[in-house]
């Protein structure tokens, strides 16, 4: 007999699946040029380079699993992390869509919401990646022309101005503090910096749930 | 067969993944949208929160593109066409392919024309040092979530704290990024001001756009307001370069 499975059960379920279907295919690209091409892979290149390599990712991906999947949702979760481009484009595009829906992250509204909104970016971005393969030749001399350089090299202070003002007006007693520690560590440490943006943000997560978690405490949330 | 980087086999392959990664969103999206439809979800703001994302989508998405573009010079079209449809994003790939190609004594950037096997080297190391999250995200999604729902249960409030905090924990690292290189001002070099003054256009444009909503009530201001303060603020950054740089 079919169990009747809840929505967001469902979801998990077609999730698992979905997520365990396209690792096999990664994992099915490299292993189908080696037998396609008949070549092995230079095992000393190999170890070296995963050496170099994999340690510090699977690290960060570890901890990104676990800050981004109470943002995502269950949906937005499973698409993400096949899709990639979580905090500078999957995670706005939720948040943007959760705000202009008025509808909470943890409801199950704000599930379908945000579900369809990284569904969305997901579709375009695959989209508009084919289009630019297909018109690579002409499309390369624009893309790369030094006069449009400084805005692409510029799309998170342009995305996180907009996406700031609005969650940080909101919640500002929240944002007080983690935002002064950021600041403080991004101008005094100089090692932080574009490579390491990613391992700061589980650190100021955790800072905030723990300042808020205080401050809800004392009664002054 | 003779290898190439853009071998059509190759781009078959890429195509077939990549493929499927448009086939789960669209699963997603026609599951996601049906629910809403169950919940008495208005279906006009459904597509309006639709067509906002897409709209969103479409700069960070051709930054994409030139990634693709970037990345292509060593690595071929194909490659680079699938990883950064899936998972990937040009930081972390770029950082892959490098330490793959300098463990076989190659220098990325420079390399003109990759053998098989150097190919399926980088290509193997790309992939499992990325793969953490397709496998982690299912395994502990559930109880993550569930976490979440009985934290609800037990202090609504707090729950609803917990949801903002760790919205504004991940905004914060990000403001503070964008002012990693005002050091530089000290010693005279005003271009770590740059992305400071890009987040402010970026910031007043969204500023604006809500007072317009405000008063004016354009409530269709709104659906629009970020993609149109992100799409300025990249603009803006090409006149603030010239200035500051």
């Amino acid at each position: 007999m079919k169990k009747n499975l809840s929505y967001i059960d469902s979801v998990h379920r077609s999730g698992r699946i979905w997520n365990l279907c396209m690792m096999v295919m990664m994992i099915g690209y490299p292993v189908a040029v080696m037998i396609i091409f008949g070549v092995l892979p230079d095992t000393k290149g190999m170890l070296l380079g995963l050496l170099a390599t994999a340690p510090m990712y699977w690290a960060v991906g570890i901890i990104e699993t676990f800050t981004y999947i109470p943002m995502l949702g269950a949906g937005g979760s499973y698409l993400s992390f096949v899709t990639g481009n979580i905090s500078n484009l999957k995670l706005p595009c939720a948040l943007n869509a959760l705000e202009q829906a008025n509808v909470k992250a943890n409801s199950e509204e704000g599930e379908v919401v945000s579900t369809i909104a990284i569904a969305v970016s997901s579709i375009v971005t695959t989209v508009i990646i084919i289009l630019g393969v297909i018109l690579l030749v002409p499309l390369t001399p624009i893309l790369e022309a030094p006069a449009l350089a400084p805005a692409f090299a510029q799309l998170i202070p342009a995305l996180f101005g907009g996406l700031g003002v609005v969650f940080i007006s909101r919640n500002w007693k929240i944002a007080i503090a983690p935002v002064s520690l950021m600041l403080i560590l991004f101008i005094f440490v100089p090692a932080l910096n574009t490579s390491n943006v990613g391992i700061m943000v589980p650190v100021s997560v955790l800072f905030t749930l723990g300042i808020s978690r205080l401050m809800y405490k004392k009664g002054i949330l | 067969m003779t290898f190439d980087v853009n071998h059509p086999v190759l781009f078959l392959l890429a195509g077939i993944v990549v493929a499927a990664v448009l086939a789960q969103s669209v699963y997603f999206l026609i599951k996601a949208w049906k629910r809403g439809k169950v919940l008495g979800m208005d279906k006009a703001k459904l597509r309006r929160i639709s067509v906002t994302a897409g709209v969103f989508t479409i700069a960070p998405a051709i930054a994409i593109v030139i990634g693709v573009i970037t990345l292509a010079k060593d690595l071929g079209i194909p490659l680079p066409w699938l990883r950064l449809s899936v998972v990937g994003s040009l930081s972390y790939e770029t950082i892959a392919a490098a330490n793959a190609e300098s463990a076989m004594g190659l220098t990325f950037g420079q390399v003109s024309a990759l053998i098989a096997s150097q190919y399926v080297t980088i290509t193997i190391v790309m992939t499992l040092s990325i793969l953490v999250g397709i496998w982690l995200a299912p395994v502990v999604s559930k109880r993550l979530l569930g976490g979440m729902i009985n934290l609800e249960k037990r202090d609504k409030k707090w729950a609803e704290l917990f949801q903002s905090a760790l919205f504004i924990g991940m905004i914060a690292a990000f403001v503070g990024y964008v002012f990693c290189d005002v050091s530089t001002v000290a010693s005279g070099d005003l271009s770590g001001l740059i992305p400071v003054c890009v987040m402010l256009v970026s910031a007043i444009v969204m500023t604006i756009s809500g007072l317009l909503v405000k008063k004016l009530k354009f409530r269709w201001i709104s659906d629009y307001a970020l993609p149109v303060g992100l799409v300025v603020g990249m603009i803006s950054a090409i006149p603030i370069t010239a200035w500051l740089s």
